[in-house]
């Protein structure tokens, strides 16, 4: 029966702590929606191949549909429900970098970690980071002008520090 | 979505995951080892895998060491691809290891788990193949280490019960001339069409290859025909294609004849920059 | 207001994870279904055992396909759930209904179903073939709508036929000939959610369903018509949709869902599909094979057209009759030519069945008139766009259909094709060397769509006030991401001259409360759904009119609203608020006058008809969008390789009423374009069944895979279109695959009219061209 593999799982989300209840079987993606209802990150492939699931876990994208929930137990997880007035977040918008926003989530989350781990990242960088998630609605230019933005931002305050 | 359950299990002790295996094995339980666990979950989901127990084996300090130990590089078999990367302590693997899935998926892939996969490209295990690395395997009767070509026959041969704790790698290998490429059926991210690595030591080329057969491999005929440097290189490399193990791949990455053709560019542009050096 | 690049209203819900989708609707106590598919393509069923599945924990029904109706929107051909033989690989053989969704799959792989394998067939030109299995012996006996002619015996769903002009005339006038085949399997659309129903029969009889759609008012229709329910209980939701691109505008889960809801006693029951499922079980991409012969004049003026298109409508017709259809419709591309032969076929394959793609069968169509055309030039030895530009289409020439363009009805392709022309740099090169090995190159290639929708088909729209005197604006258009809703609320805060930002658009479509939109399909929600909306705001203006001219004391002509007033034209310091008379004004003592006002607005598409049955002539959509496109590529001659560089657009789209949007919608557009054009179709295995049914296998563009992407646009106003503005959503894919084609043919010097062009193709080619046997 079900019931009986099912254990309790201590994880941090978005500072708060969580007592679920979840088979060790149980993905965090799953855990995450219908568990704690936090249904920012989507299903898109459950195959790791679309990006749009991806969290941060211990501020490291991760694709949430290939880690199980009980292997964050004492790590610290970062969904798009946590992320507030980020300078992404307001950098997406204004470029108009997503049309049904279904990848955005993940694509933010993925962004937003390399724009604090590489804050002067390369093209090279931003590629190799970005070509992890698939939008199937824009054509990835508005979403890569959304991330140099905030990088030129980040470069313009390493300035500034300087002085 | 995994369709049945299992027991997770997370030893921070070689031996402790050993005993738990045995364990587990005697309660008629099928165990698996369990690193990234990408493949795990996403085969079962498929039904291309099943198990009733999984030992995470990220837990285990020996399996995350990234360190010189004498005139050796170690590195744990729990370590992601991209921790390996970015130490950036192995050129050549690192290389290799950065084209394989894509950025996010690499901080959850394995350098054990992706030799010790069910997906066959394993591109990982081509630098440790041309570096004659030696590998360190745990089992019921303690630790033993081995040169990787004796173990890695198309796929790793670990008995029930055994693992990858660490890759040892000699480190004058690390900074000899090498060369790793990726071809793709189109542009950056996929499965190989074919992945050639490629490493000179004492003016000879060694080649090891993925994508081109269901296995990774090196092959030492392959490797002598290349470095038969009496012929022009394009016989050589002629000779070297009809020494190649077969199957030769044909399947929805490529056929069989076009991966030849690219794999003979590929390998005229490699050797042709290797021996210019 | 009109213009600006406005933000979309849903924007800050799409960053911060509040958006909500269908599939994050589902809640605790929902159960769960999993669909058991064919592992054939083509199988009588001989038995399907289900006892192992039901004794798994959790169970609650399993459902099989006797007893169903058949459907589809043009042919009735299909059962919801296959009955007796499978068609296609990935077809629903069963839906497990259980408390979880592990349970649900657990038991699935228990359901045993034996086949007896049956010879296949793997494309059009193989389904035509004499002796060729036959997909659906019933096919006479299958219910039919208006102008739709399925051949009985054969494995033809329907014929279009285009009879226009004289064509002994057109090949007699005809001193070049030219003739082209070209081909492409079926691909996806691979939105990034995958489509989702959930259904709920309350003890009342209302049949509750919450749908990722286009199409929730068809939902309704559907369900009520192919099930006998009061078409009034059922009420269909629809929250935001995660990409659709056509491919959620056929109606599938949600009869699934109603079925299975129903099987398990009204209970509330989810279909998700993986996306395994929702690549080959959901209806795709369609796939297509043509020959198109084209004649003209020494000087390069077309004279004459053959064109037979055979669509691989796959194994159930569906919406495919429909793409079919608008392939004949716009058979030529944009080009004037008064003899014009072309029959359009809509075929049974063994292929998963096709529904409409972004373009709606005209990125296909243009694939092959494209194609044909650069072969042309290069026979006359003309300049690929100077011939585009000779026979471009303009006012006063008439289309395959015969209907007569003018100044409004038809864009300007002369001016898109000469913007393009300074773009591109088209005078400087087309091809040039850089070195040995690598070529660059550009193709290029003319566009045009009308919106082949339902004759009837209308869209309403419902405005309130609220007591501060904004608005809530209420539409039927599906929130699918092309940001029609922000660009409705655009067009009436120009028309009420009052602040975007006091409109408050209701996303949700929800059948009950909100006026019906046809199908969010075809570019067409801001035309349709603007007339709506500014009908709706002439109602509310009239009204509130009326109110302020008591209050005021003034004759009604006398005023005019905006700025959140109703004041005199000539004395604007004389006014009443509207927040005061949104809801009646209440003079001092009490008195009230007046009441909530409701703004109501509706519009009709005018002066559509069915095409004739002969020669296809009849009126088949409102205006024509045109345009040009262009992509340049560098290739590599040794590996045939190749990268591509820049991709351009000049689409005349009326009215820009959005700048980033439109530019948003184009780049996106052709992205999508390029993805297709360049590496997606299904790759089938000798019994046809897709061998890669994931997103690692079948593999969409990237970041970092784009192009620089430039758009400019024209603007000729469609005179009757809210500020003259023309569709625009799905017009930049449709040039993008033979732009593609046209670049890689002149680089690589052989013709390539496959897709997609990966340089495996190109290398096969070559290679056929050295050994002289293509
Ligand atoms: C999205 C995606 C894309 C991919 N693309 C590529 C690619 O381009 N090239 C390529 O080469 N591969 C690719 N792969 C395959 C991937 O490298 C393998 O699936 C690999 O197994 C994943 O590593 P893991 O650590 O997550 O393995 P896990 O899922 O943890 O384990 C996989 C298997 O290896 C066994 N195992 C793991 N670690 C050990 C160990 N230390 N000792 C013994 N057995 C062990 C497990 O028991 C299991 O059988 C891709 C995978 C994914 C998910
Ligand atoms: S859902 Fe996790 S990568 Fe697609
Ligand atoms: S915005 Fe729709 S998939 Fe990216």
């Amino acid at each position: 029966m079900e019931q009986t593999t099912k254990c309790e799982m201590l994880l941090t989300v978005n500072g708060e702590q969580h007592s679920v209840i979840a088979r060790p079987a149980d993905t965090l993606l799953f855990v995450l929606r219908t568990i704690l209802g936090l249904t920012g990150a989507k299903p898109g492939c459950l195959n790791g191949d679309c990006g749009a699931c991806t969290v941060l876990v211990n501020d490291v994208p991760i694709k949430s549909c290939m880690i199980l929930a009980i292997e964050t137990v004492e790590k610290k997880i970062t969904t798009i429900e946590g992320l507030k007035h980020t300078p992404i977040q307001q950098a997406f918008v204004e470029h108009f970098a997503f049309q049904c926003g279904y990848c955005t989530p993940g694509f933010i989350m993925n962004a937003h970690a390399l724009t604090k781990k590489h804050p002067l990242a390369s093209d090279e960088i931003i590629q190799e980071w970005l070509q992890s998630n698939i939008c199937r609605c824009t054509s990835y230019k508005e979403i890569e002008e959304a991330v140099k933005t905030v990088l030129a931002n980040n470069s313009a305050s390493l300035n500034d520090n300087h002085f | 979505m995994v369709p049945f359950d299992f027991t997770y299990h997370q030893p921070s002790s070689i031996q402790e995951a050993i005993q738990l295996f045995q364990t587990l094995q005697q309660q008629g339980k099928k165990t698996m080892y369990y690193a990234g666990g990408t493949e795990i979950i996403t085969l079962s989901r498929l039904n291309l895998v099943f198990t009733e127990a999984v030992i995470d084996i990220k837990g285990i300090p020996e399996c995350r060491t990234l360190r010189f130990d004498k005139n050796y590089l170690v590195l744990g078999a729990a370590l992601s691809l991209t921790t390996i990367e970015e130490a950036n302590v192995f050129p050549l693997l690192s290389k290799a290891a950065s084209e394989v899935a894509d950025r996010t998926a690499r901080n959850q892939i394995t350098l054990g788990g992706n030799i010790c996969g069910q997906i066959f490209y394993r591109e990982a295990v081509l630098p440790l193949l041309l570096t004659d690395s030696d590998v360190i395997i745990a089992g019921k009767d303690g630790l033993k280490q081995l040169p990787i070509q004796q173990i890695f026959q198309k796929q790793m041969r670990l008995h029930p019960g055994e693992f990858l704790v660490q890759i040892m790698t000699e480190q004058t290998y690390l900074s000899l001339p090498y060369r790793s490429i990726k071809k793709r059926k189109q542009w950056e991210v996929g499965y190989p069409l074919v992945t050639v690595a490629a490493l000179k030591t004492n003016e000879q080329i060694r080649v090891a290859f993925s994508g081109v057969c269901p296995f990774p491999f090196r092959s030492q005929t392959v490797e002598e025909r290349l470095n038969d440097r009496q012929l022009p290189l394009e016989s050589r490399i002629n000779e070297a294609l009809h020494h190649l193990p077969r199957p030769i791949l044909d399947d929805i990455e490529g056929s069989a004849e076009y991966r030849l053709f690219v794999l003979k560019h590929t390998l005229f542009d490699i050797i042709t920059e290797l021996e210019g050096e | 207001m009109i213009g600006n690049s406005v933000i979309r209203k849903e924007a800050w819900d799409k960053v911060t994870g509040a958006a909500k989708y269908t599939n994050d609707y589902i809640k605790a106590g929902t159960l769960h279904a999993k669909l058991v598919t064919s592992r054939y393509a083509h199988a009588k069923i001989k038995e399907i055992d289900t006892r192992a599945a039901q004794t798994v924990p959790g169970v609650r029904a399993i459902l099989t396909g006797e007893g169903l109706p058949l459907t589809g929107e043009d042919l009735r051909d299909r059962p919801p759930i296959a009955f007796e033989k499978v068609r296609y690989h990935g077809e629903v053989v069963a839906v497990v209904v259980a408390d979880t969704l592990v349970q649900a799959e657990k038991a699935a792989n228990l359901v045993r179903i034996t086949y007896e394998p049956l010879p296949v067939v793997g494309s059009p030109r193989e389904a035509l073939k004499e002796g060729a299995p036959l997909i659906h012996e019933q096919l006479g006996s299958y219910q039919k709508g208006i102008g739709t002619y399925p051949e009985p015996n054969t494995n033809i769903a329907h014929r279009t036929k285009i009879r226009k002009g004289n064509m002994e005339k057109g090949w007699a006038e005809s001193d070049v000939v030219v003739e082209a085949n070209i081909s492409f399997s079926p691909s996806d659309h691979a939105a990034m959610e995958t489509r989702c129903a959930i259904a709920e029969i309350r003890p009342d009889g209302y049949i509750m369903i919450h749908a990722s759609s286009q199409s929730p008012f068809m939902i309704k229709k559907l369900i009520s018509s192919y099930f006998g329910e009061d078409v009034g209980k059922v009420i269909v939701h629809t929250p935001l949709v995660g990409g659709a691109y056509g491919g959620k505008t056929p109606v599938q889960l949600e009869l699934l869902a109603y079925l299975a809801s129903k099987a398990v006693g009204g209970r509330k029951v989810s279909i998700w599909n993986t996306r395994e499922d929702d690549i080959i079980t959901s209806p795709v991409h369609i796939g297509l094979e043509a020959t198109v012969k084209l004649g003209c004049t020494n000087d390069g003026y077309l004279k004459a057209a053959e064109i037979l298109y055979l669509f691989d409508g796959g194994a159930y017709s569906d919406k495919a009759i429909d793409v079919s259809r608008a392939g004949a419709v716009d058979c030529t591309g944009p080009y004037h030519i008064e003899n014009v032969w072309c029959d359009s076929l809509c075929v049974y394959t063994n292929h998963p069945y096709a529904c409409p793609f972004r373009g709606f069968g005209h990125g296909e169509l243009s694939f092959a008139i494209e194609r044909t055309m650069d072969l042309l030039a290069e026979k006359l030895q003309m300049d690929r766009l100077e011939l585009r530009m000779k026979n471009a289409i303009r006012p006063g020439h008439t289309t395959p259909t015969q209907v007569l363009l003018n100044n409004s009805n038809v864009g300007n392709l002369p001016k898109c094709i000469k913007r393009l022309r300074e773009l591109i740099h088209w005078d400087d090169w087309q091809r040039i060397e850089i070195d040995a090995r690598t070529v660059r190159a550009k193709g290029v290639s003319c566009i045009w769509k009308t919106s082949t929708v339902d004759t009837d088909a209308s869209s309403g729209a419902i405005l309130t006030f609220n007591p501060d005197g904004s608005i809530n604006l209420i539409s039927g258009v599906v929130e699918i991401g092309t940001g029609t809703k922000t660009i409705l609320a655009q067009i009436l805060a120009e028309k009420m001259k009052m602040d975007i930002k006091d409109i408050h658009v209701k996303m949700e479509v929800d059948t009950q409360t909100t006026p019906e939109h046809w199908k969010t399909v075809a570019s067409r929600g801001t035309f349709m759904a603007g007339r709506a909306v500014l009908e709706a705001a002439d109602d509310a203006i009239r009204q509130l009119k009326e109110i302020a001219s008591i209050v005021l004391r003034t004759p009604i002509e006398d005023l005019e609203v905006g700025y959140g007033k109703v004041f005199l034209r000539d004395d604007p310091t004389i006014y009443v608020d509207i927040k005061d008379i949104a809801y009646g004004y209440k003079y001092p003592n009490g008195n009230a006058i007046g009441g909530q006002i409701i703004g109501l607005g509706n519009y009709i598409l005018r002066h559509l008809t069915y095409l004739d049955k002969e020669t296809g002539a009849g009126k088949p959509g409102p205006e024509w969008t045109v345009g040009a496109q262009a992509v340049e590529i560098e290739f590599d001659k040794r590996d045939y390789t190749y990268k591509i560089i820049r991709a351009v657009s000049v689409i005349d789209i009326g009215k820009v009423l959005n700048e980033k949007a439109a530019i948003g919608q184009v780049i996106g557009a052709m992205s999508m374009g390029l993805s297709w054009a360049s590496r997606e179709t299904f790759l089938f295995d000798r019994y046809e069944r897709v061998l890669n049914p994931q997103l690692r296998t079948y593999r969409p563009l990237r970041f970092g895979e784009h192009p620089e992407y430039v758009v400019e646009f024209v603007e000729t106003p469609q005179i009757d279109a809210p500020y003259g503005a023309r569709g625009a959503g799905e017009h930049g894919l449709i040039g993008m695959p033979a732009a593609l084609a046209n670049a890689l043919s002149i680089a690589a010097e052989v013709p390539l009219n496959e897709l997609p062009l990966v340089p495996e193709l190109i290398w096969r080619k070559k290679k056929g061209e050295h050994h002289g046997s293509i």
